[in-house]
């Protein structure tokens, strides 16, 4: 109010320099919006507004996750996508929205916890504080009279406070006494190795990459780490090609244990692939991939995740050349790898041709219909292979196309005969196209392992950094801070004893620390009232 | 013992089980009911009395309330002890399914193996916990909440006896199982009694609420179990989660809905942490973040295998294996 009044008595001139009631200047601004940062109470927000922004990634589909699904989601809502495309919400933990959050997060944490640690390196060197003058206002007290000495009570409680720290310097007549220090040490180590673990995770997804690639099992098939062989590849956004670490491999054998009764039959456990491999100049070495048990080589990390069947077909054209020939990778569709594939042969003359379909395992027939009874091919009289014909033009120049589909949009479909049927071979059998278009044979079968190779650098860093965060919060969780005094003075000839514990930690129960200490003090000899 | 009658046992264990916490849900109700008519005396006698007398005296007088304190007292042991047997039943049922499989393995390869697993952890850290802690009041909530819970196991998510997938098939995901399982059964201990502690200061004066604790007293009593099932999910989720996700999937968090949601449910019970030591967040916020880490933790659980098609937490969809999504996305590309 005096300032207002003060303000209308100032020339024009001068309040214009001179600041309203409750304006800041820049410097208070920004002292204030650091305490306001660093506060606990922003901390909160920030918390459980990390924990809001994370929703969206998980349901709405994330390139990063599974970009097939995001596709097919941003074809299916056409209004939506340019909106979600802005806001990133297809790209959550890598937006610029979210990292918002979590660096206001660390920087209000580093301005938490360096004040902290500085108070904390002062309390370490401290005396507990000085006894309160009254005792008996803290929440939880007791009193009692005695008829021993005042020096005599106190002596005892020194001993039976013990594993505290006992002030040193005290009025004579009390004892202050605090304990569990560690707490808040647990606590800054829990809160610094939060931001080791930010770190260390950044550092993965930043120079770190993931790839996959399937690799036919066999001598002249095999991997070498560099990025034109991978069919798949996500690398962080600082990762560098040089960063590949130089190995090859090769899988020789794979193996899998199939169950033949119970509710799984048909599918396959124990997955087990045995591989060369050669890193840099050393020697080669043997391995034996398995599903829970990767392969280390450098940086990279080697993990089995797939297999399945590549039968192996040839495509003659109308003038009796090979227009296709080779191991074909079929994708499972089911756990009993009942599989999809596609086969292109556009160089075949007179026409274009492809093919697209089912490969069985080992088929059956259930009301005349075909179906997979299991994935194992045993010694494949079993297996089948039932492919749609195509002719005519397969659209390969209207721009890149997956090896795994085949548009069909300007060919034609071809049957075996008038019935308009599949091409169904069995294994070594071959079937003529139609119009002289040539033939398509079942050769063999091959398998392969579809491998995922990865390396995300300060991986170590982070496992110490939540290690270290899980350590500091037991620490900070089940350590019990705590004061106690113990106040013994004359009062009418007798010994007024005064016992007041405070807990510092939140939770713990300091009602019974007192009467505990009372009982110890008092111990079974005197029997005078207690006042609680 | 062959699989098939191990995995008889495990069934009927498991009704057992469900039968004998029913019966001790109504003991706790009996001692419940005995609290409240004592409460509902309490009341009515300081009505009569008046104002000015000392109620305390009149109500100690009361010969129906010693009767009533001993019944109190009769059911609240008898619940106690029914659901002691009951959990017992319970672990059988556990180990049983177990051995069951071929080979055996341990009981958390789908939807209800974890859910028979997860009440039995509510079930028993209530009976460990009940001295300590003095959670007799907790007998009927916890009672309720296990046979609910167990029953719409049994009728709705049963499975017979199936391997695990290939995935499952490693030590790391026991321990990253067994450490989400103890710290779910935790936390669902700890939000009822958060849940106890939002009704109690809603409503301090209600009869029905007599046997709940002082709002102090509630509030820590669910710090405690929170502050022990935090360090419990924060081992789960993210030291053992990304250690096994790091040999099973090749890298060690991969932002898939099921670990989103741990982080989400992990991030919420820090701010609970947080809250407990904030001014003006302290008491009914606090519960409030407690509920609303409940809710994100059981909806990770039941919402996310049922609403989201990309996790590759395989057990909840035994039937489309990750390998097949897994090669699906590197067709598309
Ligand atoms: C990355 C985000 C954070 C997480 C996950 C986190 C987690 C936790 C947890 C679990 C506790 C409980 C330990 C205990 O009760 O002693 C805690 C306590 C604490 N946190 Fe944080 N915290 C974060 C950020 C912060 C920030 C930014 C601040 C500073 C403003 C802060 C200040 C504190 C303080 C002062 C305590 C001790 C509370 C007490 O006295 O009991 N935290 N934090």
């Amino acid at each position: 109010m005096s300032t207002q009044a003060t303000d209308k008595g100032r020339s024009d001139q001068e309040s214009q320099h001179v600041r309203r009631p409750g304006e800041l200047n820049a410097r208070e601004l920004a002292r204030w919006g650091w305490r306001q940062l660093t506060s606990m109470r922003t901390a909160l927000i920030l918390l459980l507004l990390l924990a809001l922004a994370a929703v969206p990634g998980s349901l709405i589909p994330q390139d990063g996750v599974d970009s097939l699904k995001a596709d097919q989601w941003r074809e299916a809502h056409t209004t939506l996508t340019p909106i979600y495309e802005k806001l990133g919400l297809f790209n959550v933990y890598s937006a610029p929205w979210f990292a918002a959050i979590y660096l206001l997060l660390m920087v209000s944490l580093v301005g938490c916890i360096i004040p902290r640690c500085l108070v904390y390196a002062r309390a370490m060197r401290a005396q507990p504080p000085a006894t309160p003058a009254r005792l008996t206002r803290l929440p939880d007290s007791a009193t009692y009279v005695t008829d021993e000495e005042p020096a005599e009570v106190l002596a005892a409680a020194r001993k039976q406070l013990r594993g505290y720290r006992i002030r040193k310097d005290d009025d004579g007549d009390s004892v202050s006494a605090e304990k569990g220090y560690l707490r808040e040490a647990g606590n800054l180590v829990f809160h610094m190795s939060l931001i080791i673990v930010l770190v260390a995770f950044a550092t993965g997804s930043l120079f770190g990459y993931k790839g996959g690639v399937i690799v036919l099992v066999g001598e002249e098939y095999g991997f070498a780490n560099e990025m034109s062989q991978y069919d798949d590849f996500k690398p962080g956004s600082l990762f560098a090609p040089e960063d590949l670490d130089d190995f090859s491999f090769k899988i020789d054998d794979f193996k899998a244990e199939w169950l033949g009764t119970g509710p799984g039959a048909g599918t396959a456990r124990g997955f087990e692939s045995n591989i060369r491999y050669t890193a840099g100049t050393d020697d080669e070495k043997k391995y034996d991939l398995k599903v829970n048990h990767p392969l280390t080589v450098g940086g990279t990390d080697v993990f089995l995740l797939a297999h399945g069947y590549a039968p192996v077909i040839t495509v003659r054209d109308g003038e009796g050349n090979v227009a296709y020939s080779g191991p074909t990778v079929f994708l499972p569709q089911s756990q009993n790898l009942l599989s999809f594939g596609v086969v292109k042969a556009p160089y075949a003359s007179p026409e274009e041709i492809g093919f697209q379909g089912l490969f069985y395992p080992f088929m059956g027939t259930v009301d005349g219909e075909p179906v997979n009874l299991m994935g194992d091919i045993g010694d494949g009289s079993n297996a089948m292979l039932s492919l749609q014909g195509f002719r005519g033009d397969l659209n390969l120049d209207a721009g890149p196309q997956s090896v795994y589909a085949l548009d069909t949009s300007k060919a034609h479909m071809m049957s075996p005969d008038e019935s308009g049927k599949a091409f169904n071979l069995r294994l070594g059998e071959t079937a003529e196209l139609p119009d002289g278009l040539g033939s398509v044979s079942f050769d063999d079968v091959q398998q392969w392992n579809r491998v995922q190779i990865s390396k995300s650098p300060g991986k170590e860093w982070a496992l110490l950094g939540v290690s270290l965060a899980l350590v500091g919060l037991l620490g900070s969780l089940f350590i019990r801070s705590r004061r106690v005094w113990v106040r013994a003075r004359r009062v009418d000839g007798r010994t007024l004893v005064e016992v007041a514990a405070l807990d510092r930690s939140g939770g713990g129960d300091t009602a019974s620390v007192v009467t505990d200490l009372v009982e110890n003090l008092r111990g079974a000899r005197t029997q005078e009232e207690k006042d609680v | 013992m062959s699989d098939h009658t191990w995995g008889v046992l495990s069934n009927q264990a498991i009704t057992a089980a469900g039968v004998v916490y029913f019966l001790a849900l109504l003991c706790a109700l009996v001692e419940w009911s005995s609290w409240l008519s004592r409460a509902k005396a309490t009341a009515a006698t300081k009505e009569l009395v008046g104002a000015g007398a000392p109620a305390d005296e009149a109500v100690a007088t009361d010969p129906a309330d010693d009767v009533r304190e001993y019944r109190a007292a009769l059911f609240g042991r008898l619940s106690l002890m029914l659901t002691a047997i009951a959990v017992v039943c319970h672990l059988v049922a556990l180990v049983a399914r177990g051995m069951a499989a071929d080979p055996n393995r341990v009981p958390w390869g789908n939807m209800y193996e974890f859910t028979i697993s997860g009440s039995f952890v509510v079930a028993a850290a209530y009976v460990v916990l009940y001295r300590r802690l003095k959670l007799a009041w907790m007998a009927p909530w916890v009672l309720g909440f296990t046979v609910v819970v167990l029953m719409l196991a049994v009728v709705g998510l049963y499975e017979p006896v199936a391997p695990l997938t290939e995935a499952l098939n490693s030590y790391w995901l026991v321990i990253h199982v067994i450490a989400a399982i103890i710290a779910t059964g935790g936390f669902t201990l700890g939000g009822i009694a958060s849940a106890a502690y939002l009704l109690k200061s809603r409503f301090p004066d209600a009869t029905l609420l007599a046997r709940v604790p002082e709002l102090e007293a509630l509030d820590r009593v669910s710090y405690r179990i929170h502050a022990f099932a935090f360090p419990v999910w924060t081992f789960g989720v993210l030291i053992s989660g990304p250690i096994w996700a790091h040999d099973a999937w090749g890298s060690y968090w991969n932002w898939d809905p099921k670990e989103v949601w741990a982080f989400i449910t992990w991030v919420v019970y820090a701010g609970y942490l947080h809250a407990r030591a904030t001014a003006g967040w302290k008491g009914k916020k606090a519960a409030i973040v407690a509920l609303i880490g409940l809710a994100t933790l059981w909806f990770n659980f039941i919402g996310i295998n049922y609403f989201s098609s990309t996790s590759q937490h395989s057990y909840a969809a035994p039937a489309a294996p990750a390998v097949v999504e897994l090669i699906s996305q590197g067709a598309s590309q």
